[in-house]
């Protein structure tokens, strides 16, 4: 099979086969990071510009490793300590990179849409990073990568997402991405959270965790976002914990044989219990390293891996 | 000078006509309409297979000047208003500076004679700098032309200055236009709430805030007895509030928009910014009941809310990009697509976009009466073409039917006895 997509911008583009290739892929290049020097030539001479508009630091620093084991060269930029910050425009930014020779863009963008934006006004590659509440398809690669290997398949699991949905681009590619591959997605979390049935993008919304908690394959906490709005949409952190917050007990209701997921970073106390910390159905810092071999993947397959 | 339109279908609403005739103006009023009218002295406007009807009233327009004529100035917002048959316009006040003073609405009406094309009737701000505390001076803004007032772009936020406005304008007869929009609900939104906001992450604009919106208004109608015009109507939850009023015999009119019967939140996926418009473009169901109210009369009349913005303010984040998009030139045929469809018919379209317009904001026109302004368009119903930036005579170009083949097009548009645009040479 070939991968034709020019970007990587939401879970939805892909077909079945295409997220499978990109897992296998994934797969294949995982083996260079347990090399004792892990670096290959394969992007020599290739630019790679991250443009991270937002706080990160497990996504920036994953595609960055990715980067430079592939031998690619890196362009850094943060919206602050830029000329962003002087107002230059998204699009000039970016088009002033293109003129550098980057090859593909890495965004990472508070507002949804704004990869698309870019993968249209600059005709060069673009993988989205994160963009608002709308997208974040690399995370939802890497969580698919993590749970194939420990379950050996991503269909017929029941996967339940704890939290933020409505606001949580890491819930919507996952929710999207689960579901292409034949699993049960159920959501929970405090209602103001949740978003409608018709608008939760095909997953099934419970209003009790229990039921969503309830015989799960894989159990995927989310950040409270307490920076955004956390404090508007429930009554206290200390609510959160007590009824959405996981703990030994609550995840006693999912399979025994349960993963424990987080897309980092976490809030210890919140949404998990520290007594989950060594526990060993968590898979927390897998989904790490599997970042970047998903993140390898996406680079190859974009940039041709001809030198 | 004498016009005469020779072998057209006329369709006149205001006295129930839809035949064929002859229209014949001279100093810049209507002064006959017959069948077989022979001048000889009269310039001939040839019109088979054309429809001559009143010139089409827009009562929801932004010309952007002053203050942001990089996106459109009163001369060539003008053009793109004859170009699309239409005669007169009303020119929302969310201008820079706002139209809330005298001097601001003599200026845009300066600005309109300069221009020569269509008549530019501008509407008022309802309170000072549109920041829904203080009263604007009706009275001087009415003496200087200014034929309504509205905070269009934003409401008035409070209930009680809201029914002070509908309360002070009945010493001048001015009627109140409303953007009604509950800020509390929609304040961060950018696209329709469900959807639209699920599928591209992005806050959402729920139906509802529209329709509580509407229902204050409705009540503050009630209390103070005046009437009240609801703008750009998008939903079908607020047309079931209006439909409820006017069965209570409450005094409140409505108006909607082409791209809210033409479009569905679904122009939105893909970020495509020039589908992103305040009130959003909403789902399926909603745009049914627009239709639905367009038929059983419930919304009163169609209004563009032509909103030009440059590729500044557009070809961005679609989360930065401006809400609005134009609509002079695609209004008709978007129109006369529901006659197509059998939703609507050809005279019902007229008053739609003619008489009903000039009778809520009381304006001259709406009708070929005898004794009448000599405001005329000619449009061909089956005139195929297709929208392009080139088409199009706004300085902006941020239509979201870019590309539609659309059928039906002016081909004289009159205003005052004079041939303001022609897509036709014309004989003597």
């Amino acid at each position: 099979m070939e991968f034709f997509h020019r970007h990587i911008l939401d879970i939805s583009a892909f077909t079945p086969e295409d997220i499978s290739y990109i897992l296998n892929t994934a797969e294949n290049l995982k083996e260079i990071l347990s090399r004792p020097i892990p670096k290959v030539p394969t992007l020599r001479g290739k630019l790679v510009a991250h443009l991270f508009f937002e706080p990160s630091t497990r996504t920036r620093l994953s595609f960055e490793r990715a980067a430079k084991t592939l031998s690619a060269d890196v362009f850094n930029l943060t919206a602050r300590m830029s000329s962003v910050e002087k107002g230059e425009t998204l699009l000039d930014t970016v088009l002033n990179l293109k003129a550098m020779g980057a090859d593909l863009f890495v965004i990472r963008h508070p507002m949804a849409g704004a990869p698309h934006f870019i993968a249209r006004a600059t005709e060069t590659r673009v993988i989205n990073a994160g963009d608002g509440f709308h997208a974040h398809p690399t995370q939802a690669l890497l969580d698919m990568l993590t749970v194939r290997e420990k379950k050996g398949t991503l269909s017929g699991l029941k996967v339940a997402i704890i939290g933020d949905i409505r606001h949580s681009r890491v819930a919507h590619s996952n929710i999207c991405g689960f579901r292409k591959m034949g699993s049960e997605v159920f959501v929970s979390g405090p209602a103001t959270m949740l978003p409608p049935e018709r608008e939760a993008l095909g997953a099934r919304v419970c209003y009790r965790l229990e039921e969503a908690l309830k015989d799960a394959d894989v159990v995927m906490a989310l950040r409270v976002q307490k920076e955004r709005h956390g404090r508007e949409l429930f009554p206290s952190l200390r609510e959160y914990a007590r009824e959405f917050g996981l703990n030994a007990q609550k995840l006693a209701l999912a399979r025994e044989d349960c993963l424990l997921m987080h897309p980092g970073p976490i809030n210890w106390g919140v949404e998990l219990h520290p007594e989950l910390e060594n526990d060993p159905r968590s898979v927390i810092l897998e989904q790490v390293t599997n970042g970047v071999a998903v993140r390898m993947a996406l680079l190859v397959l974009l940039l041709g891996g001809g030198a | 000078m004498k016009i005469l339109l020779k072998g057209g279908r006329i369709v006149d609403p205001s006295q129930g006509l839809d035949q064929a005739a002859d229209l014949l103006l001279e100093d810049g009023k209507v002064v006959a309409l017959a069948p077989d009218l022979a001048e000889e002295d009269a310039r001939v406007l040839p019109c088979e297979g054309l429809i001559v009807c009143p010139g089409l009233i827009d009562l929801h327009v932004h010309f952007r000047e002053p203050g942001e004529e990089w996106k459109e100035t009163i001369a060539t917002g003008s053009l793109a208003a004859v170009a699309g048959g239409f005669t007169a316009v009303a020119c929302m006040p969310n201008t820079r500076p706002p139209n809330d003073n005298a001097e601001v609405t003599r200026y845009i009406l300066k600005k309109a004679q300069e221009a020569g094309l269509c008549r530019v009737w501008p509407v008022a701000c309802i309170t000072k700098g549109q920041k829904g505390e203080q009263l604007t001076e009706f009275g001087e803004l009415k003496e200087a032309g200014a034929v309504a007032v509205s905070d269009d772009g934003r409401p008035v936020p409070e209930a009680a200055v809201m029914r002070l406005a509908l309360e002070y304008a009945k010493n001048f007869d001015l009627p109140v236009i409303s953007h009604a929009e509950e800020l509390s609900l929609s304040r961060g939104g950018h696209v329709n709430e469900g959807l639209a906001s699920a599928r591209l992450g992005l806050r959402g604009i729920p139906a509802q805030g529209e329709a509580i919106a509407i229902f204050r208004e409705v009540m503050l109608a009630e209390l103070t007895g005046s009437p009240v015009h609801i703008a750009h109507v998008s939903t079908r939850s607020g047309v079931e509030i209006i439909r409820r009023a006017k069965e209570a015999g409450l005094s409140v009119t409505a108006e909607t928009a082409p791209h809210y019967f033409s479009l569905t939140e679904e122009a939105t996926f893909g970020y495509h910014t020039n589908a992103k418009v305040n009130p959003p473009l909403r789902s399926e169901e909603d745009r049914r009941a627009i239709e639905e109210a367009l038929r059983d009369g419930t919304i009163d009349a169609i209004a563009t809310d032509h909103a030009p913005h440059s590729p500044l303010e557009k070809f961005c984040e679609f989360e930065r990009a401006a809400f609005g998009l134009i609509g002079l030139e695609t209004a008709l045929p978007l129109a006369l697509h529901l006659v197509e469809r059998g939703i609507i018919s050809l005279p019902r379209l007229v008053e739609l976009l003619s008489c009903a317009p000039a009778r809520i904001l009381k304006l001259p026109g709406g009708s070929l009466r005898e004794g009448s302004p000599a405001d005329v368009t000619v449009f061909d119903p089956e005139a195929r073409w297709v929208v392009t930036e080139e088409e199009l005579h706004s300085k902006s170009k941020n239509s979201p039917f870019l590309g539609w083949e659309m059928r039906g097009r002016a081909v004289y548009t009159i205003v005052g006895g004079r041939v303001v645009f022609s897509r036709r040479e014309l004989l003597s």
